[in-house]
């Protein structure tokens, strides 16, 4: 590999008169270009020479992105410490630490230098697949399972809309509709087939239903986003995908589209747009918080709790929707929101994303907790009797979180599961 | 060159293989009709080679060939028809005939038809039924020459027919055995802990059409609210979505149930073989030309999830 | 270890097969890989990865489409891969065969790996004739491999769930019936990436073989026997299923 970093010379101008003024002294260096030149760059580079990944190389070592890291809370992580590594001789490609980034896109917040770990692990982690080097086995499977049945569980597809049964409510597939739909809604694999995801798409079907709402599903037709696939370093698998997924959203006519999941936001919004799908694609609570004036009247029972709202990394930092969630929680009668500590912005990761949600069993291996136990701890820490979300992936993971750090008195809810309970009455 | 036809015979444990005694029926009234010899070709160590109808019995008794193998019994047919010159040669289309049928075709250069289910002379010429495409086309076919192979689906003719009693004429092999390639080592018993799918009285079994391992529990639902064991056609075996021992067909077990019910399955030849005399036959296949069809006492054009589970919904 | 897996693009099996004159209209049919095919690619993957040395795939392009068959094997762990271009849809086993190993002759190889059988083998198998041509020796319906020196110790089925073990000298023409683990997932991104850096050797075929049989006809099998058909939606015929299996007191 060809070295790119030449050494150069610190200057240090000690005796120096300019203007008859004595200005010897230490010349700062940070006014040259100054390049480490004691330690090889082949590793470095390694990286940076990765399509999207070249952002690797501006990191200067300032550490700001290691005390907002989530990993770096549980373990001995943080980009900087990515880059350092690379400099001491750990090829990131064959290393653990290739597999511990969440995605979570704190450390792009505050990087001076704007390295983009949202860029440069997946560039990283899909070069390493194609180097045939280790990959967790749950990884692996989650991959296969998405390319041969649809979906990250290895579910059958015939189901996907088996939950819809016990909705209580009728839930539209557009293709037997066979007309045109304000709203599509993408359910997604989670709240398709998980158990508790089960439980929230029930949930938002009947607050469309009772909303007047104009919606229909796919039903079967509906396949895995695949966006966390792409993060986790199957792009391929992404863009088969993403193909079949735009050709089934284009055989419909509908307004918008309204999806359960922040990742799914993020494929349909930030992505698929890459690969010629742009049109207007909503989470579900920017979507409610719409119908805030309607959905007051229904939300008829009294809820009182102390509740916590946790950020999910993929609605809040990486699209900008902070206050919707907040907006449908306090909607609720008797709901008293309060805050963690780490909340908005610096909302705290529960490590699904980026692929985490697949490989625990590899991570845990080299943290001291898993990220959603630290967050679950952190909403016990405020008080609350529920820990308030509104992405698929945290309702179990959080829900596991409370009982193994032994704080099962906090209940775990989605956001869509708080305003039918106070649509209905607690179940 | 002679009117006669050869048939190698298949053994396996000490006891002969039932399509070989069908080759030995259908190759007798073949041989009337050309006014040939039906030769029954059986390579063994000291077998009871009595037990044939043929015209000729001829057994190459020889330590080497005491169980199958590929390197050993190809030289010996070689051999033996080349001195020989039969006008056809019959092997099973099985593990055993499948190594030698058309690998003696290309050692001869003389034409090979596999997956036979006929065959007939019609004023001298040679004409062989094969039911290739997964069991959804026949293919009626003259090889050319005055030398052919063919290579016998199981279950074409009948098994009595080929019975007898002739005398075997007991000869040693035409060919020095030694320094074979390929040396038998022992055999390898079915796997015993799982059930023996053949004493079972009703089975639910999966095909192609099942799709994934995700699948195999409705599948398994099924079977239980029957009463039946579940057991697969050879596709879903090699995928490991089942274990070997639930494999029915030509290459796993052959059954024989009050009930058997076909979901997914479309019936190539080498699973009917398996199943076809299963008492009753029910089939569920999306395909509606699909062979099983043709076997199955009841069938539906249907998708096996949605008819599996409105049957467990009923059961 | 120097492996070769000959492979075999076939008429799928899935869909109609439309018949011309007096066999297939092979122009109008779809191509797929042979399926044992899949089980005889990893199985050669597994051996490389056991004892190390490279897995050559190699196949007769029988209508221009044999590519994208071809990146799927080098995705999951082939070397490198040949085709020939024959451009003859309906060319027989025994041609293939010819035409292979003249191109196999030239890679000498220390294994060759054929899927045991395909539905449209109504010649006879490729693998034999490979093996007949090269003056190997054959093994078929393999379900294991395991190579240790110039020899390999396989596992052939017979029926029942009856096996044998042998010792093959090499090299050796196995045909696999099912490869000792599953067939692996090929990252998509890994068969893209190949899709599109791949060098395919392209070689012209040479050699000449035929079948030498005269097709009278070609038509699905007509049966004397076919099932009554149950008709109606799938709850129907749930439904008439069950009171059958009741009325015969079978639940």
């Amino acid at each position: 590999m060809a070295v790119k970093f030449k050494k150069t010379t610190a200057i240090e101008i000690e005796h120096a008169v300019i203007d008859g003024v004595d200005i010897s002294g230490h010349w700062s260096r940070m006014f040259e270009q100054r390049v480490i030149f004691e330690y090889t760059p082949e590793l470095i580079e390694k990286v940076t020479d990765l399509p999207d990944a070249e952002s690797f190389a501006y990191c200067y070592q300032c550490a700001k992105c290691v005390p907002v890291c989530p990993v770096d809370i549980v373990g001995d992580y943080g980009p900087r410490k990515l880059y350092k590594y690379a400099q001491t001789g750990t090829d990131l490609l064959q290393s653990p630490g290739l597999w511990l980034c969440t995605t979570c896109s704190n450390c792009l917040r505050v990087c001076p230098k704007e390295v983009n770990m949202i860029k440069i692990m997946p560039a990283a982690r899909e070069q390493a697949i194609l180097d045939g080097n280790f990959v967790p086995k749950e990884l692996q499977d989650a991959f296969e399972n998405t390319a041969k049945s649809g979906n990250p569980l290895g579910q059958p597809q015939r189901k996907r809309d088996a939950w819809a049964q016990n909705a209580g409510v009728t839930v539209p597939i557009i293709k037997d509709l066979a007309r045109p739909v304000d709203v599509l809604w993408y359910v997604g694999s989670y709240p398709s087939y998980h158990p508790r995801g089960m439980d929230a798409a029930s949930a938002a079907a009947r607050i469309f239903s009772a909303l007047g709402i104009d919606f229909a599903i796919l039903g079967k037709e509906e396949k895995d986003d695949a966006d966390t696939q792409r993060l986790a370093g199957e792009k391929g698998l992404f863009e088969m995908m993403s193909e079949h997924n735009i050709q089934t959203f284009n055989k419909y006519e509908w307004k918008e589209m309204v999806v359960t999941g922040p990742h799914e936001l993020n494929a349909f919004k930030n992505e698929y747009p890459k690969y010629g799908f742009d049109r207007p694609v909503l989470h579900y609570t920017t979507f409610l918080a719409r119908y805030l004036d309607q959905l007051k009247p229904l939300l008829k029972h009294e809820i009182n709790l102390k509740v916590t709202y946790h950020d999910p990394c993929y609605l809040g930092r990486h699209n900008g929707e902070y206050e919707a969630p907040r907006k449908l929680l306090q909607a609720i009668p008797g709901v008293e929101l309060v805050e963690m500590d780490r909340n908005r912005e610096n909302g705290y990761c529960c490590g699904g994303g980026g692929g985490g949600m697949w490989m625990d069993s590899y991570t845990d291996k080299h943290i001291k907790m898993r990220l959603s136990e630290k967050r679950a701890m952190e909403a016990a820490s405020t008080g609350v009797n529920v820990l308030a979300v509104a992405c698929p992936f945290e309702v179990s993971r959080f829900e596991d979180a409370v009982k193994s750090t032994g704080n099962e008195h906090v209940g775990v809810l989605d956001i869509l599961e708080l305003l039918d309970q106070s649509m209905r009455g607690k179940q | 060159m002679s009117n006669d036809i050869f048939i190698v015979i298949e053994h396996l444990d000490g006891k002969f293989a039932d399509v070989s005694f069908e080759m030995v029926g259908k190759a007798k009234e073949l041989a009337s009709v050309l006014g040939g010899k039906a030769v029954a070709i059986i390579l063994g160590s000291g077998l009871p080679a009595n037990g044939f109808a043929s015209d000729t019995t001829l057994f190459v008794d020889d330590a080497n060939l005491a169980e199958f193998n590929p390197a050993a019994y190809g030289k010996v047919v070689e051999a033996l028809v080349k001195e020989k010159s039969p006008r056809l040669v019959m092997f099973g289309w099985t593990a055993a005939g499948m190594d030698l049928a058309a690998w003696l075709s290309a050692r001869l250069g003389k034409p090979c038809v596999a997956y036979a289910k006929e065959i007939r002379f019609e004023s001298g010429a040679l004409i062989v039924n094969s039911q290739a495409y997964g069991g959804k086309m026949l293919a009626e076919i003259a090889p050319s020459g005055d030398l052919a192979i063919v290579a016998v689906l199981a279950g074409s003719f009948p098994v009595e027919a080929g019975q007898g009693s002739t005398m075997a004429t007991q000869i040693a092999s035409p060919v020095v055995l030694d320094g074979l390639k390929i040396k038998f080592i022992e055999s390898v018993k079915p796997a015993t802990g799982d059930m023996d799918i053949t004493v079972q009285t009703k089975l639910v079994s999966v095909g192609r059409g099942i799709g994934g391992r995700e699948n195999i529990e409705l599948a398994n639902e099924l079977a239980s609210a029957l009463g039946a064991v579940l057991t697969a056609s050879r596709p879903v075996i090699d995928a490991r979505w089942l274990p070997t021992s639930r494999q029915v067909g030509k290459s796993g077990r052959k059954v024989k149930p009050k009930l058997y019910l076909a979901l997914g399955i479309s019936g190539a030849p080498e699973h009917l073989e398996g199943m076809k005399s299963a008492e009753l036959i029910i089939a569920i296949n999306t395909d509606k030309k699909a062979p099983i069809f043709n076997y199955a006492h009841y069938g539906a054009t249907a998708d096996l999830f949605e008819v599996a589970e409105a049957m467990l919904e009923l059961l | 270890m120097n492996i070769v897996v000959a492979i075999k693009h076939i008429p799928s099996t899935a869909d109609d097969l439309p018949i011309k004159g007096n066999n297939l209209d092979f122009d109008s049919l779809d191509f797929v890989l042979n399926e044992f095919d899949e089980q005889s690619i990893e199985q050669a993957v597994l051996v490389k990865e056991a004892v190390g040395g490279t897995v050559t795939v190699i196949g007769v392009d029988l209508i221009g489409e044999l590519d994208g068959v071809l990146h799927l094997a080098l995705a999951k762990g082939a070397d490198k891969a040949i085709k020939i271009t024959a451009n003859e849809p309906g060319a027989d086993s025994h041609q293939q065969a010819k035409w292979l190993s003249e191109a196999i002759k030239g890679l000498s190889p220390d294994l060759i790996f054929t899927g045991v059988q395909a539905s449209n083998d109504i010649d006879g198998q490729m693998g034999p004739m490979i093996a007949a041509y090269l003056d190997l020796p054959y093994i078929g319906g393999v379900s294991s491999v395991e190579v240790a020196g110039d020899t390999a110790t396989v596992n052939k089925e017979f029926a029942g769930g009856v096996g044998a073990k042998y010792l093959v000298n090499l090299p050796a023409v196995i045909g696999v019936q099912a490869s000792t683990k599953p067939p692996r997932y090929a990252p998509i991104s890994k068969v893209r990436q190949m899709a599109q850096t791949a060098k395919i050797e392209n070689l012209e075929p040479v050699g000449e073989a035929s079948a030498e049989l005269t097709f009278k006809k070609m038509a699905p099998p007509v049966m004397t026997g076919h099932a009554e058909m149950l008709t109606g939606s799938s709850k129907e015929v749930a439904a008439k299923i069950v009171d059958l299996l009741k009325s015969k007191g079978l639940v």
